[in-house]
């Protein structure tokens, strides 16, 4: 998948770079640290910029290219970072035959920011995400941690709203 | 001593639709009345009926209550858990006999009655973040009886008789991948569980994984035993917390009580598992590509053989199968592989769980014995399409599989009848599709995903999924000659033979059964120019009965475009040069005068 990197410049803290530095110390001579790594490094900064990633690979001794090709493989890792809302809209084939299409186009529409972006002001991110196996509930989306289901698109702003101001 | 016990789901499907606030709430209120101590409140796993989540289960009545709201809370702790009356209104209708107003067992409900649960046994039954449960279920009881009575020969024998083949999709028989993997030299072997479900509405090995969590620890373990092996690794779906979750619980557990770790049941076998959290890609369903994630890469496959159970994971015999697949494992252990083999066809034993959802009444899961139909699982079981439309298709086998027509409804779902009519058992899920769906569409949708999920490494999937999907574009946008369908199928056939994995040679798969089946709708697409279930939208157009409008000028008012126009009370007219077929007129339109064809 082609992913989206970034464009926003990189403000990490010196606090996160010190316990993203421990975290990797723990798993340094474990074999196939890599993906764990990288797991926990999105925990800590939320997305993974490349400056984290070239302190993954040094600190782990492996070429910066082996920990790109890993981090640009799977769809869990994000190289642009989330908004304070995250909205994922499920496109499990579930939700697709119910309609899962147009509620990402109505959500795409209010924000004005495609799926796998982010509003400039970093309140809000979108993403198309696969099979959160909540089927029985389809179409499905969630805003960071709260499931919203059996919607139709209409339902979509009132959502949105919630969570805007 | 508790004289009542109300399960309430925890699975992912009921907590999210709050079934933790309704558990909280019992709690809270029964400690309020001081009936803490008389009635207990039990987390089970998914009780498969997802569809009227969220639901509890009060014992020992047995009455069935769904669709719970908080608010509902304190008139079931008031009038039954306090006064012994059950709240009929509240109850899943089905359950309650109209006639005389008694209350049907569960197991007699039309969802129920034709299931028969192995691997979903404890789901929905037991605690699953509570060992104890789980062994007072006669659970750890296979593992004793392997590893006490059994050789590791005995064990691999009982699977094989059996006749279990694998859960995930292919179907290889479980016992004869288990005998590889147990003829190889003395060394280090490893056994890993394939959790990583990625087949888009698929969710039975989630529901495993949350409600009986340590059957499959139990699983791994025999398995472990029959190939001389000491450690598993279960690869499971980072975007399934509550499943990772109970995992870890029962691993603790587990250890804790010595059934998981050195010389277990006071034997010289030891063996322990550890967890790895996949990250999202489908092509990590495939064996090689699944070990090569565990070990920290980029989870590409390569080619076979060596197969896995001589060079697997880090390079060492490895065996892999699926969570459904280990569920069965303890039971055919226990009861016996004649047990297991009497329920099934010739060449499918056993029972398989489905994920239905899509346009059917019961979303949820079941489990049904191999050689069931279509239609006693689409409308006897799954309560048939909602809404009064009509069925036209069940997917099965997610973006490896294809689409079932209604002529096909009566044919005995096996792994061999499944491939006989062009789709695969897959993981098992079954999405039904009704007349408003186009399949044109599915198959794109489905040709997204794959080349989304390509991984790249071979030709024929990288660059043939991107021409299907080109390809398909150019139908649904109304561009296409029949010369294109001729190259479409060609195509398909081409990517199918030369990919190097699973996931490549089935790709097609949506694409050749909707042509084989639909051939009439691809064609409407490409000679009429139209979608006629109103899906594709660069084929649509909306029109206004001049009969029925009333010339309110809503429509003129909301249209982006400028597209339509008229006078004040006299029939408005589309320009469908303008039209960008958003469908806001029609949403907006009270006297239904405006129609898309």
């Amino acid at each position: 998948m082609q992913k989206k990197i970034s464009t926003i410049p990189f403000n990490g803290t010196a606090q996160q770079e010190a316990k993203l530095r421990e975290m990797i110390a723990q798993y340094k001579d474990d074999p196939g640290a890599v993906m764990h790594v990288l797991q926990e490094a999105q925990e800590i900064y939320g997305y993974l910029p490349i400056e984290v990633q070239t302190i993954i690979a040094e600190e782990l001794n492996v070429p910066l290219e082996e920990v790109y090709g890993v981090s640009t493989f799977y769809a869990q890792f994000s190289l642009s970072p989330k908004g304070k809302y995250n909205i994922s809209v499920c496109l499990g084939t579930a939700c697709y035959v119910k309609g899962a299409a147009q509620i990402l186009e109505k959500a795409s529409e209010i924000l004005g920011i495609d799926a796998e972006e982010c509003t400039a002001d970093s309140t809000f991110s979108l993403t198309a995400c696969r099979c959160i196996g909540a089927c029985g509930l389809a179409p499905v989306l969630t805003v960071n941690d709260e499931v919203y289901g059996r919607l139709t698109a209409d339902e979509v702003p009132a959502i949105i709203e919630k969570y805007q101001s | 001593m508790y004289r009542s016990t109300v399960l309430v789901c925890g699975g992912t499907g009921c907590t999210s639709s709050h079934s933790e606030e309704i558990i909280e709430a019992l709690n809270t209120q029964l400690a309020d009345k001081g009936l803490d101590k008389e009635v207990n409140v039990v987390k089970t796993g998914c009780f498969g009926l997802c569809a009227l989540g969220p639901i509890m289960i009060v014992y020992p009545e047995g009455s069935f209550y769904s669709m719970v709201k908080v608010d509902d809370i304190p008139e079931i702790v008031e009038e039954h858990l306090l006064k012994g009356r059950i709240v009929t209104r509240l109850l899943y209708q089905e359950t309650v006999d109209k006639e005389d107003n008694t209350i049907k067992s569960l197991n007699e409900t039309a969802f129920y009655k034709k299931q028969r649960r192995t691997a979903l046994r404890n789901c929905g039954v037991i605690n699953p973040a509570v060992i104890d449960e789980y062994i007072a279920m006669n659970g750890y009881e296979a593992l004793g009886k392997c590893v006490t009575e059994m050789t590791p020969e005995d064990v691999v024998n009982e699977i094989k008789e059996s006749g279990l083949r694998g859960r995930g999709g292919g179907g290889f028989p479980t016992g004869l991948k288990w005998a590889f993997a147990q003829a190889q030299p003395k060394g280090v072997k490893y056994v890993c569980c394939n959790a990583d479900e990625g087949d888009p509405g698929a969710f039975m090995d989630r529901s495993i994984l949350e409600g009986d969590p340590h059957a499959l620890l139990e699983a791994m373990a025999i398995a472990g035993y029959a190939i001389g092996s000491e450690q598993g690794y279960i690869y499971v779906r980072a975007e399934y917390p509550i499943a990772v979750e109970r995992l870890q619980i029962a691993l603790k557990q587990a250890r804790e009580y010595g059934l998981l770790g050195k010389n277990i049941f006071g034997s010289d076998f030891s063996f322990d598992i550890e967890l790895r959290l996949g990250a999202g890609a489908f092509v990590c369903g495939e064996e090689t590509a699944l070990m090569t994630s565990i070990e920290g890469k980029r989870g590409e496959p390569r080619p076979r053989p060596p197969f896995p159970a001589v060079k697997g994971l880090f390079g060492k015999p490895t065996i892999l199968n699926n969570v459904e697949t280990y569920a069965n494992i303890p039971q055919i252990i226990l009861n016996g592989a004649s047990w297991f083999n009497s329920v099934g066809t010739e060449k499918s034993k056993g029972t398989k769980v489905f994920a239905l959802g899509g346009k059917i009444k019961h979303t949820g899961l079941v489990e049904v014995p191999m050689g069931t139909t279509l239609r006693e699982i689409v409308d006897d079981i799954g309560g048939g399409v909602p809404d009064g439309r009509k069925f036209k298709a069940a997917q099965t086998g997610g973006p490896s599989g294809g689409c079932i027509p209604a002529e096909h409804f009566d044919i005995p779902i096996d792994y061999d009848n499944l491939i006989s009519i062009g789709s695969m058992m897959g993981s098992g899920g079954l999405i039904v599709m009704d007349d408003t769906n186009c399949m044109v569409d599915i198959a794109k949708f489905f040709l997204e995903f794959t080349v989304d999920e390509s991984c790249g490494k071979c030709t024929p999937c990288r660059l043939g999924t991107k021409r299907l999907l080109e390809k398909l574009n150019k139908i649904t946008s109304g561009n296409a000659t029949m010369a294109d369908l001729d190259e479409l199928e060609e195509l398909c056939y081409y990517i199918k033979e030369n990919s190097l994995c699973g996931l490549g040679q089935t790709a097609p798969n949506p694409v050749l059964s909707t042509l084989h089946y639909f051939r009439d709708e691809y064609i409407a697409h490409v000679v009429d120019k139209k979608c006629p279930a109103g899906v594709c939208k660069s084929l649509l157009q909306y029109n206004v009965d001049a009969d029925k409008c009333r010339g309110c000028t809503a429509c003129a008012r909301v249209c982006p475009t400028g597209a339509i126009s008229g006078k004040v009370k006299e029939a408005h007219v589309i320009d469908h040069s303008k039209c960008i077929k958003c469908g806001a007129c029609m949403e907006k339109c009270k006297f239904d005068a405006i129609s898309k064809s």
